[in-house]
């Protein structure tokens, strides 16, 4: 279609890879095949956009093919990022143990910013309500015995931007 | 269309589409044909399936359909940064700090620091100096967290 044959092989070899990535940005097209629309715009063949695909799916560029709930829009309306200040030899572990917390969606280890910002582990919890989340979370220190660990719940008042930025990513707090 | 942007009643999902958004949510085949496989996964027809994704993106149930990619890998920078606004300059200081296009994901939250946004960019040293030209235009310090370990969710919440 656009004039295949009298493509460099070479320069093909290397400005395609670009290409299909910044097509791959917008999202998965909604097609039967999905690969095909894009082997198209990209001049590439379905097999090789799959190879790429696969290729940085294993490279760790890209971390999974899905897709990222708005969960305000599904009501889910309190927002908690719960951070700890944890001993730095424990921090890995307890951040383990609340990343296998199914009501965690995300969960980081982060640098303190003393004096203002003592906390060192950072964790989401989303529910429909703020009760819900403390719920949740009291569980959660009961279960994993957190409570001599100083924490603290930031609940997001308002939302003023929720896109933006050039990379697809994840509900990051 | 922007009317329902700002809709502010929750959407409603049904059965099907919570079944589709909770089993996506593991990820999707990388096969010729992805639809086909999850919708038998899902006793829905492939059609069905890409007409109820096509409804939930435009509903904004979902922000994004498709590779997630790990900035850092693609040579791009990220980080989560935090300021202490004073109540009354609120809401200058966010109209200043969302005019930044690297700025994401901006939360008013609970603590003496006040505001929270994540910053992605094209190269790690853009970071430093989107931050430098924040405290600019703010006139505030910027404190950056950036990630230093993830700690992998095994499971994703379910809708």
């Amino acid at each position: 279609m656009n004039g295949l044959t009298s493509t460099d092989t070479a320069s093909r070899a290397s400005a395609c890879p670009e290409r299909l990535r910044s097509l791959l940005e917008r999202g998965l097209p909604l097609t039967e095949r999905p690969w095909l629309t894009l082997a198209e715009q990209c001049g590439m063949s379905e097999g090789e956009v799959l190879a790429w695909v696969e290729r940085w799916q294993r490279e760790g560029l890209i971390k999974r093919l899905g897709l990222v709930v708005r969960h305000h829009a599904l009501g889910m309306r309190a927002n908690a990022m719960v951070v700890w200040d944890l001993p730095d030899d424990s921090v890995a572990e307890v951040g383990r143990q609340l990343a296998a917390e199914p009501a965690v969606t995300l969960c980081y280890r982060r640098p303190r910013r003393l004096p203002v910002w003592p906390y060192n582990l950072f964790c989401m919890i989303h529910g429909a309500r703020r009760e819900r989340v403390l719920e949740a979370l009291d569980a959660i220190v009961g279960r994993h015995g957190l409570q001599h660990i100083p924490h603290r719940v930031l609940f997001s008042l308002k939302a003023y931007k929720q896109c933006g930025g050039r990379y697809a990513r994840e509900d990051q707090p | 269309m922007s009317a329902h942007r700002h809709r502010p009643e929750p959407v409603e999902l049904d059965a099907a589409d919570r079944r589709i958004v909770n089993r996506l949510q593991d990820g999707l085949p990388l096969v010729e044909r992805p639809y086909v496989a999850v919708a038998a996964e899902l006793a829905l027809s492939e059609g069905e399936l890409l007409y109820r994704l096509e409804r939930l993106l435009e509903d904004g149930v979902l922000s994004r359909f498709g590779p997630m990619y790990h900035a850092e890998r693609l040579g791009g920078g990220l980080t989560l940064a935090a300021l202490e606004v004073p109540e009354a300059d609120f809401e200058r200081v966010t109209a200043a700090v969302n005019a930044f296009p690297e700025v994401a994901h901006n939360y008013r939250r609970d603590h003496r620091l006040n505001m929270w946004f994540v910053l992605a960019t094209e190269t790690p040293e853009r970071i430093g100096e989107t931050i430098a030209a924040i405290e600019a235009a703010t006139g505030l310090a910027v404190f950056n967290m950036p990630k230093q370990e993830e700690f992998h969710v095994r499971l994703h919440l379910p809708v």
